[in-house]
């Protein structure tokens, strides 16, 4: 079968433990993740936890059934089959020596990404956007010479049009 | 008013009915049991290892039809009890299990005794609660219950530190259970059920296939009640075996890696599988590529997750078995009654076919005692009316084959872990539960050493069971295999070297008899079971008996090896 990405947005007690409940779940049966994001939402008893998978539809079944089957776990919603807003935030840490400064922040502007810090040596850049557009980013600063890469998962939430 | 948590527990354990607790106490756990000591009409039953204690809940919940309660101290008694979790938890058996745990404000600190048990049997239950502030523990026992019993059961671990066992607060009963997050679903799809009848209706060649769902939802009834309109033959899973009555002439027996050939045959030739509370698990399918290539596939559960998981299914039915197969019925029971039996004369005589070619058969000797004889008497002589454990190996196999179960909840094993040591402590806490039955428990000399300390168990507590010990002095399972599969490397799997199980059941105050004779197998029954108090019967059996038929792991279940 085809192998898809997935991205899965699940509703959960916001208690210790249910994290460890999840992950557990997919190390134990052997599925995949590829990214995990946990957060508060609006109702402080709730948490949301996004997660992206690479599997087929077998498994995609499987794995909705078997994390529903969680106690702790309220709704299982499968984003991708709908329409979705997906963004991932990352912040790159950049050496800025002085010829290539101006060439980093021209780069910044067309990716709509922002220089959050500024040093002698190096510049901190915020960028967000799906994956492809976080890579592709940073692909291009690659050859400034990265320092670090702090990132966050995906986080997406379903567009009022794919009710 | 102010109660101790100790007191809480032992009062919410009673709301919910309990009257039997196997336990063994231990320095985190002293409060509860110094509690329940005050409460006579809750019975404590002291084992002499813990595993012994989940493996007893286990057992008494499938013979009660109710939860199971096992009560351990932390640490060590605590992982003790992790195999008859991980046990339950395979044959979704109801049971609750407390443990002690050091005192909240130690967690964390590598206290003595202490081991994260919560994170440990994570994957084992079905949940599991650490009870961190007195004011939730009467309520976090109202939800470990009600998540043990319903839906799919399971088993649920309560993790209790010993300060919150100590607390002294205000305790109010709480309300009734309220889980925004856990709502079980029972009631069928009606459009699913109209269904599953047309298709019953349209099949030539029909298999009805039971499993351990049918049991736990009390659902024989309804299932039968089927299988009599429909005239259809009727196949079980291990854990299913029970459902059906095994002395019915649509009986065709278990199914899977051990099943019987005609129950293989028909599944494997079958156009309609109508499966009720099963998950097609491998010792039940073998090759999946090759399972049943004509069938379509009717299935009730009541977990999702068990659909679609391994076979593909073409009308799966959500829900509770009983309400579903009741809906069946009562939608059967609507129709012309030869129109559920339609043109099925060809199927019915080609199964009675391999019935006759190929029965379930050993070759009898007069020299030496077969495994299957001994069984077969057993059956005989208990008039299949005896709640039977066992343990694991081929002393199950050839139980599972040759005691034809008549009516559920009769049959207790570890079915989908496969505990060896499980068979014992399960006719123990069997014989809590029902008193005035016979229990027996069928073992081999290999795994009626895992627990056999629970003996002392038996003797002490009174709780008289009879074990049947069938000893080749192998590990026969794994011989089996090993003859079949490992050219007759017999590696690590003999078990000459073995206690005398006679005197072992006198040293704890049983009796023991042993035989060797065929010609006295009947008499040593006989005197064994009516003989008061807990008793060992040790049969020396063939050496290299071997279970048949057989399906090699991994074959199709039509391809089976008959000698």
């Amino acid at each position: 079968m085809e192998t898809n990405r997935y991205i899965l947005s699940i509703l959960v007690d916001n208690e210790p433990g249910v994290l460890s409940r999840i992950s557990g779940l997919f190390s134990g049966r052997g599925f995949n993740i590829d990214s995990l994001s946990v957060a508060k939402t609006a109702d402080p008893h709730v948490s949301v936890v996004t997660m992206v998978t690479f599997c087929d539809a077998h498994v995609i079944e499987q794995i909705k059934k078997q994390l529903h089957k969680l106690i702790n776990v309220m709704t299982v919603n499968d984003l991708t089959q709908k329409e979705y807003v997906e963004r991932e935030l990352a912040l790159v840490k950049v050496h800025a020596k002085t010829d290539k400064r101006a060439e980093i922040m021209r780069i910044v502007d067309i990716f709509r990404s922002r220089i959050v810090d500024v040093g002698c040596s190096h510049f901190i850049v915020e960028v967000s956007g799906d994956s492809g557009k976080i890579n592709a980013f940073v692909e291009l600063m690659r050859p400034m010479g990265i320092v670090e890469i702090a990132s966050t998962g995906t986080i997406a939430l379903g567009r009022e049009t794919g009710k | 008013m102010k109660l101790t948590g100790a007191q809480i527990l032992i009062k919410m354990i009673k709301a919910q009915g309990v009257n039997t607790i196997f336990g063994y106490p231990g320095g985190a756990t002293i409060d509860i049991h110094d509690e329940i000591l005050k409460h006579d009409d809750l019975r404590h039953v002291l084992v002499r290892h813990e595993q012994g204690a989940v493996h007893m809940a286990d057992a008494y919940a499938r013979a009660h039809q109710t939860t199971g309660v096992a009560l351990v101290t932390s640490g060590p008694g605590a992982t003790n009890a992790v195999t008859g979790l991980a046990s339950a938890h395979c044959d979704s058996i109801p049971i609750v299990v407390f443990t002690g745990q050091v005192p909240t404000g130690l967690i964390g600190n590598d206290a003595f005794q202490e081991v994260d048990i919560v994170g440990i049997t994570r994957p084992c239950t079905k949940h599991n609660y650490l009870v961190k502030d007195p004011s939730k523990l009467a309520e976090i026992i109202q939800e470990a219950f009600f998540i043990a019993g319903s839906g799919r059961p399971g088993p649920v671990l309560v993790d209790l530190p010993k300060d919150i066992i100590q607390a002294m607060i205000d305790f109010q009963m709480p309300g009734p259970v309220k889980m925004h997050t856990y709502k079980p679903n029972y009631k069928p799809n009606k459009k699913q059920i109209a269904k599953a009848v047309k298709m019953v209706k349209e099949a030539r060649r029909p298999v009805m296939f039971a499993g351990g769902g049918v049991i736990l939802s009390g659902a024989s009834k309804e299932f039968t009640r089927i299988a009599k309109l429909t005239n259809i033959p009727v196949t079980a899973s291990l854990m299913g075996l029970g459902a059906f009555p095994g002395s019915d002439p649509n009986w065709l027996g278990m199914l899977g890696m051990h099943g019987t050939y005609r129950a293989n045959m028909s599944i494997g030739h079958s156009d309609l599988i109508f499966a009720a509370g099963v998950r097609f698990d491998d010792r039940v399918t073998g090759n999946l590529e090759k399972f049943a290539p004509d069938a379509k596939v009717i299935q009730i559960d009541i977990d999702p997750t068990s659909i679609h998981k391994n076979v593909e299914v073409d009308c799966p039915i959500v829900g509770d078995c009983k309400m579903a197969l009741a809906d069946i019925a009562a939608l059967m029971e609507k129709e012309v009654p030869e129109d559920l039996m339609k043109d099925r004369d060809a199927w019915l005589n080609r199964i009675n076919e391999w019935k006759q070619l190929t029965p379930l058969k050993y070759e009898q000797s007069f020299d030496t005692i077969k495994p299957q004889y001994v069984v077969k008497k057993l059956h005989e002589i208990t008039k299949g009316k005896a709640i039977v454990t066992t343990e694991v190996g081929q002393n199950q196999m050839w139980t599972a084959q040759y005691y034809h179960f008549e009516a559920p909840n009769h049959f207790i094993t570890s079915g989908g872990l496969g505990v060896m040591g499980f068979g014992l402590p399960a006719a123990i806490g069997a014989k809590a539960a029902a008193p005035d039955k016979t229990v027996v428990c069928v073992a081999g000399d290999g795994s009626i050493q895992m627990n056999s300390q629970e003996l002392m168990t038996a003797v002490a507590e009174k709780l008289d069971v009879k074990i049947v010990i069938l000893n080749n002095r192998y590990l026969g399972m794994v011989r089996q295999w090993q003859e079949l599969f490992y050219n007759k490397v017999y590696a690590d799997t003999n078990m000459e070297a073995q206690p005398d199980f006679v005197k072992l059941a006198e040293a704890y105050g049983a009796k023991g008899f042993r035989c060797d004779d065929p010609g006295k197998v009947t008499q040593t029954l006989e005197t064994g079971l009516n003989t008061p108090g807990t008793v060992i019967m040790e049969f020396v059996v063939e050496r290299e008996e071997s279970v048949y038929p057989m399906v090699p792991a991994g074959g199709a279940i039509t391809d089976m090896l008959l000698v």
